[in-house]
């Protein structure tokens, strides 16, 4: 019954169009047809590329590491390409002292020695036998976001990726350090490491033993992989949570010891002037963070009406708890949706829905965590240790988002 | 603000449990899982093959404050003359204050945000540090390159183009511990925390 009653129903409609006068010819009916049928993607007729040995991105998705010159010492990462919390190996930032080492993983050894009952000399094919761990954690340089500390220059047209580019997250593979530790023997009276890289300048670092016997890595792997030769391969020194110098790559010493070495890393270099005339020294964790990447500079939001802010997350001292969003240039803030999993000592993604009306509108973010620790205002930063430091820059940012949609890094109100 | 002034007293300050002893037993656990080792660890894998003095003394280049690996060796302004005219000129300029590269020199106390920024004179804690630093990465380019000696003599020129060392200044493994740096004070111990008390 329903069958003939469809049929009905079409004979109806087609009659109905004829009788209208809607169609007199063929060719007006083929017209009729081109105007108003739908479009759709093409679908190939020919067989795509077969299997291959290594993936590629796609042609139109082709994220950059930014670089200055071609002899820079540093990359970053482009934060604003990325979704969730994993940084592709290929774009974690990289800094270097004296570039890359060409290094062999099969020729490389690591040294440990000291204050040591067994000074030993490790293969990479013995340190990959001892039991293994993997963390997801991120590395941060601490002169990340120093470019917008300076009151007198202070950036606007910059993107996340210039401006904090020097933080990545990785899954992390290797062995901790405190079992390498318990194969040679601490001695009583150690207190510190020194770790040295074999790179050119043979980068050193002075690192306090109970940090390397807590959650150190001697780390051989990256999401997946083995580590790449910018991240330090076929060794580094991982230190969660510890600003990216201490991390030292192509590790191929550590000399167990009673006091820092200060190396120069470590003393005119890695230090922070503070406000009366002293610097801060050993400022070794990342202080907790957030960061908007989305909409952030140079993007232009089309139109006005529903939108997701977006961003990540992290603390050098344990799990994010909180992230507040605020759209009123920080003077109401209300909860993000933070995703999971929240680890310690790692990024986590936030997003935040909003209603853009089209009116100049400042955005800004702030994290909390676990130590109860929130995100300072640059002002509470500079109140704190003057003008003149580019490390350990972990203020709140906010961009601005304009009538025309051009979204501009700035304060906001924030000072 | 407590100020640094050795290398001991940070020492005691991060001398947390675990760094005493045989250093067993990392407590560690990451997302709730153990990172110790498993019970049925052997107290040593015996993995790894022992490295004997010789072995270490090839890689253990490092200098401490108080002069410890320090090598034998000697040098004066005057040969420090010759030896940055031939290896440092090009980057760090004839006395050390014209670049391209860092800023050597400079009789001007540290002032943040002062032109001439982070000079030895203003900002170097330790001497040793200078033979630490030049010995295994200067030459930018060519690292490793200068004999103990050659090392030795740079360090006294820079150290006169710093006003701190006299003309006739002799360096080596007894006198560059004994050289107090101008800076030697200057650094204090980092007081950050996390939680919610005062920002630092």
């Amino acid at each position: 019954m329903s069958n003939e009653i469809t049929r009905r129903a079409w004979i109806t409609t087609a009659s109905g169009v004829v009788a209208a006068g809607l169609i007199k010819t063929q060719s007006d009916a083929v017209r009729l047809t081109a105007q108003q049928a739908p479009t759709a993607p093409p679908v190939p007729r020919v067989p795509g590329i077969f299997p291959s040995g290594l993936g590629e991105r796609a042609p139109g998705e082709q994220p950059r590491r930014e670089f200055r010159e071609a002899l820079s010492s540093a990359s970053r990462t482009p934060l604003q390409d990325l979704m969730g919390i994993i940084t592709p190996s290929d774009l974690h930032f990289e800094r270097h002292h004296g570039g890359v080492p060409n290094i062999v993983s099969e020729d490389h050894e690591l040294l440990v020695h000291g204050l040591v009952d067994r000074p030993l000399t490790f293969r990479m094919a013995d340190l990959m036998r001892y039991p293994q761990v993997s963390r997801i954690q991120f590395l941060e340089c601490s002169g990340n976001g120093g470019g917008a500390y300076n009151r007198d220059r202070m950036p606007t047209e910059i993107t996340p990726q210039t401006l904090d580019g020097l933080l990545s997250t990785s899954e992390w593979t290797g062995v901790p350090v405190s079992t390498i530790l318990r194969e040679v023997g601490v001695r009583r009276g150690a207190s510190w490491i020194l770790a040295e890289g074999g790179d050119s300048p043979l980068m050193s670092r002075s690192v306090p033993l109970d940090k390397v016997m807590d959650d150190a890595l001697l780390a051989y792997g990256q999401n997946g992989e083995r580590m790449r030769p910018g991240q330090g391969y076929p060794l580094r020194l991982f230190l969660p949570g510890w600003e990216g110098n201490t991390n030292v790559k192509w590790l191929r010493r550590i000399e167990v010891t009673d006091r820092p070495t200060y190396t120069k890393d470590e003393t005119s270099k890695y230090t922070d002037p503070l406000g009366d005339g002293t610097s801060r020294q050993f400022s070794f964790v990342m202080d907790a963070k957030s960061v908007i990447t989305f909409p952030s500079y140079p993007y232009v939001l089309p139109d006005g009406g529903w939108w997701e802010i977006k961003g990540l997350a992290w603390s050098g001292r344990g799990r994010i708890t909180r992230v507040e969003v605020s759209t009123d240039g920080g003077r109401s803030w209300m909860d993000a949706r933070v995703q999971g999993p929240v680890l310690p000592k790692c990024t986590v993604r936030f997003r935040h829905l909003f209603e853009w009306g089209g009116r100049d509108t400042i955005i800004v973010s702030r994290a909390t965590d676990e130590t109860g620790y929130v995100q300072p205002t640059v002002q509470q930063l500079w109140d704190a240790r003057g003008p003149g430091t580019a490390y350990h820059q972990n203020h709140q940012r906010a961009w601005k988002i304009v009538s025309t949609g051009e979204v501009t890094f700035g304060l906001g109100d924030l000072v | 603000m407590r100020r640094l002034a050795t290398g001991l007293a940070l020492a005691v300050i991060s001398c947390g449990p675990a760094a005493g002893g045989d250093g067993a037993d990392a407590e560690a656990t990451y997302a709730g899982v153990s990172e110790a080792l498993p019970p049925q660890a052997p107290a040593r894998f015996g993995f790894g093959s022992a490295a004997d003095a010789a072995r270490v003394a090839m890689w253990d280049q490092d200098v401490k404050p108080d002069g410890e690996g320090l090598p034998v060796g000697r040098g004066t302004v005057e040969q420090g003359r010759q030896v940055f005219g031939t290896y440092c000129m090009e980057c760090h300029g004839a006395t050390g204050t014209e670049g391209p590269n860092d800023r050597l020199a400079g009789g001007e106390p540290w002032v943040e945000n002062a032109p001439q920024g982070r000079t030895i004179g203003n900002y170097w804690q330790y001497a040793t540090t200078l033979y630490d630093y030049i010995h295994r990465a200067m030459p930018q380019l060519t690292p490793g390159l200068l004999t103990s000696d050659q090392t030795y003599a740079v360090i006294a020129y820079v150290l006169y183009l710093n006003e701190i060392v006299p003309e006739d200044a002799v360096m080596n493994a007894e006198t560059l511990p004994a050289v107090v740096m101008p800076a030697r004070d200057h650094f204090v111990v980092d007081d950050r925390e996390g939680g919610s008390g005062p920002i630092r």
